[in-house]
């Protein structure tokens, strides 16, 4: 921050006001051009039917109309609080199995001195370049002998199994970093591995479990394709399979209801963004996530 | 460590015996259990499973039967669908990643020139990327560039009529292109992450030899970024070969108008799941896997002569 700070202020002698408004000018520009399509269904979800054609382009609807939420919310034979709901026990899940197991493997890995270790983790990082399709298949099949499709199991067991293991990566880095002092002080005070794990290493990696976390949430929130494929059932669809299954409905005819449906499946992740958004930022910075 | 973990180990013997020591060394399996099991059942397995499939025609219903080369042999010779997939994936990835990275770079360049506000603007760049994945994206992109779209009636301001832009086959997959460029935020966080590595006495330094922006950009900026670049490109490329969502819900899952938009998953998907034809579809996967692999390998080949990594 401070050298922030400092470059700013060597640098603003040398560059007129004009090359400033001029910056600020594109840069502007440029976040509008982003935002506009947003800001275009947010607004055009709050739009009466004939406004939406009358007053397309219009970020400012002539007056707010919850009409379309009410029309999307029920719009099929299974309501969206179904959808939503099925969303978050998975997405929640999904964040406990990651943390968890994660943790455990990355412990083992960063902390641990055990027979194999140097060619286990070769092949975990190995698994971080290769693609899902080689898998796919033979995981559908397995879970289709299991009796696991159209439940929620193949979406979550294997976060359970620290299937994600760019979070493993991600720890073990983090873990690293942490001071080996406090270990050998803990084990000279009699704790064994579970001890320090759960009362040092634990409690000092907020920052990574947190966004770890954060990420599993709004990746799995997002996720399509495994839905796709797992849930067939319209009760057990989470808001995405919900989201398409409209549009190929009554979303076709229907703009406002489609697009305030739109809205409310980006609300969490709007929500996480407003929130944690310097975590995220930092995640993306400091490890190349890709989105 | 190994002098550390010896002092360790001595203490403990000094303290119990030798088994609970021993013991204590493959403990560390016991913290690996989850992922050691995932990693066998739904990874290693799973792996080898879908390279024997790929030999074999399988519907899901009877057993596999074994084809030997079959699979692959149509693939490469008697599909033409597999072709056009390809020709509109490797399109797709040589216009997005260039086109991404560019302004991710340029925009990353404008942020870094000491700014007020830097924050709010770094976030929102930063929104579409985070949104960009989700289906309600896809479905408000399908709405920018329909026919009666928001793009169409902008461009109805300057009295231009658009055609529809989704349901034209010479357009549809430069709207992907577009969503994909739109989604520039995360490897500008990078590329951000990166100038600022970059000592700034090395530009007071040219700037006083008398070195122009651009030679600059050329010579100092681009040369120290290439690591940062590198990295930047693998992840997007291989993010884009993989792209799935956006391509199925513009074309409502068929990869249309006439498989213009059929990425190379969208045609895996359907082998697979709509057709089931499983032992086919395991061969598409393996030829993608190796895609990726081969373009991986000659990433980091050609990295020692263009990659600068030392400062």
């Amino acid at each position: 921050m401070t050298t922030e700070a400092r470059t700013a202020l060597a640098d603003e002698p040398k560059r007129s006001a004009w090359a400033s408004l001029a910056i600020h000018a594109g840069l502007c520009a440029a976040s509008i051009v982003m935002l506009y399509p947003l800001l275009w269904m947010l607004s055009s979800s709050f739009k009466d039917e004939q406004d939406i054609f009358s007053h397309g382009l219009s970020l400012w609807p002539t007056h707010l109309n919850f009409d379309a939420y009410r029309r999307g919310w029920g719009g099929l034979t299974v309501g969206f609080d179904v959808f939503f709901w099925n969303s978050a026990v998975i997405a929640v899940l999904a964040v406990i199995g990651n943390v968890m197991s994660c943790s455990l493997a990355a412990y083992a890995f960063a902390r641990l001195e055990f027979p194999g270790k140097k060619f286990w983790f070769a092949l975990m990082l190995g698994t971080l370049m290769l693609p899902y399709h080689a898998t796919l298949i033979p995981q559908y099949v397995l879970f289709l002998h299991l009796d696991w499709v159209n439940t929620i199991l193949p979406l979550v067991v294997p976060k359970f199994l620290a299937a994600d293991a760019f979070f493993i990566f991600l720890m073990v880095q983090f873990f690293r970093g942490l001071p080996r002092e406090l270990d050998e002080a803990a084990r000279m005070d009699g704790c064994g591995p579970w001890r320090i794990y759960w009362k040092i290493i634990l409690p000092l990696s907020t920052p990574v479990l947190a966004t770890a976390a954060i990420f599993t949430f709004i990746w799995t929130w997002d996720d399509f394709f495994a839905p796709l494929i797992y849930l067939n059932d319209m009760a057990s669809y989470t808001a995405q399979l919900g989201l398409r299954a409209f549009v190929d409905s009554s979303g076709k005819s229907d703009f406002g209801a489609l697009f305030a449906m739109s809205v409310l499946t980006l609300v969490p992740v709007l929500v996480f963004f407003f929130f944690f958004q310097r975590l995220l930022i930092e995640g993306i910075a400091t490890t190349g996530m890709k989105r | 460590m190994a002098i550390a973990s010896i002092e360790s180990g001595g203490r403990q013997a000094a303290a119990a015996s030798i088994a609970p020591r021993r013991r204590k060394n493959w403990s560390g399996y016991l913290f690996l259990l989850p992922w050691l099991a995932g990693f066998l059942l739904l990874t290693l397995g799973p792996t080898l499973a879908s390279l024997v499939l790929s030999f074999t025609n399988f519907d899901l219903i009877g057993s596999p039967r074994y084809v030997g080369t079959a699979n692959y042999v149509r693939i490469f010779t008697a599909d033409a669908k597999f072709w056009t997939s390809l020709k509109v994936t490797f399109l797709y990835v040589a216009l997005a990643v260039p086109f991404k990275l560019a302004f991710a770079l340029a925009v990353a360049m404008m942020l870094n020139k000491g700014i007020r506000g830097l924050p709010v603007y770094r976030a929102l760049f930063y929104l579409p990327s985070l949104l960009g994945a989700s289906v309600a994206i896809a479905v408000l992109w399908r709405k920018i560039f329909a026919g009666d779209g928001l793009l169409n009636q902008v461009l109805g301001l300057f009295g231009i009529q658009g055609p529809s832009w989704i349901s034209n086959p010479d357009t549809a997959l430069y709207t992907l292109v577009a969503l994909s460029i739109w989604q520039f935020g995360s490897p500008m966080i990078i590329f951000l992450a990166g100038l600022r590595q970059i000592p700034q006495d090395m530009y007071e330094a040219a700037s006083l030899d008398g070195a122009s922006p651009a030679r600059q950009f050329w010579k100092i900026t681009l040369p120290l970024l290439t690591p940062v670049l590198f990295f930047n490109a693998i992840v997007q490329t291989i993010d884009a070969f993989k792209a799935f969502t956006p391509a199925f819900i513009i074309s409502e899952g068929t990869g249309g108008p006439v498989d213009s938009t059929l990425f190379y998953t969208l045609y895996l998907y359907q082998e697979a799941f709509a057709y089931l034809r499983m032992g086919y579809a395991s061969a598409l996967a393996w030829v993608l896997v190796i895609i990726i692999a081969c373009f991986t390998a000659f990433s980091f080949l050609s990295a020692k002569y263009w990659v600068h990594y030392d400062d």
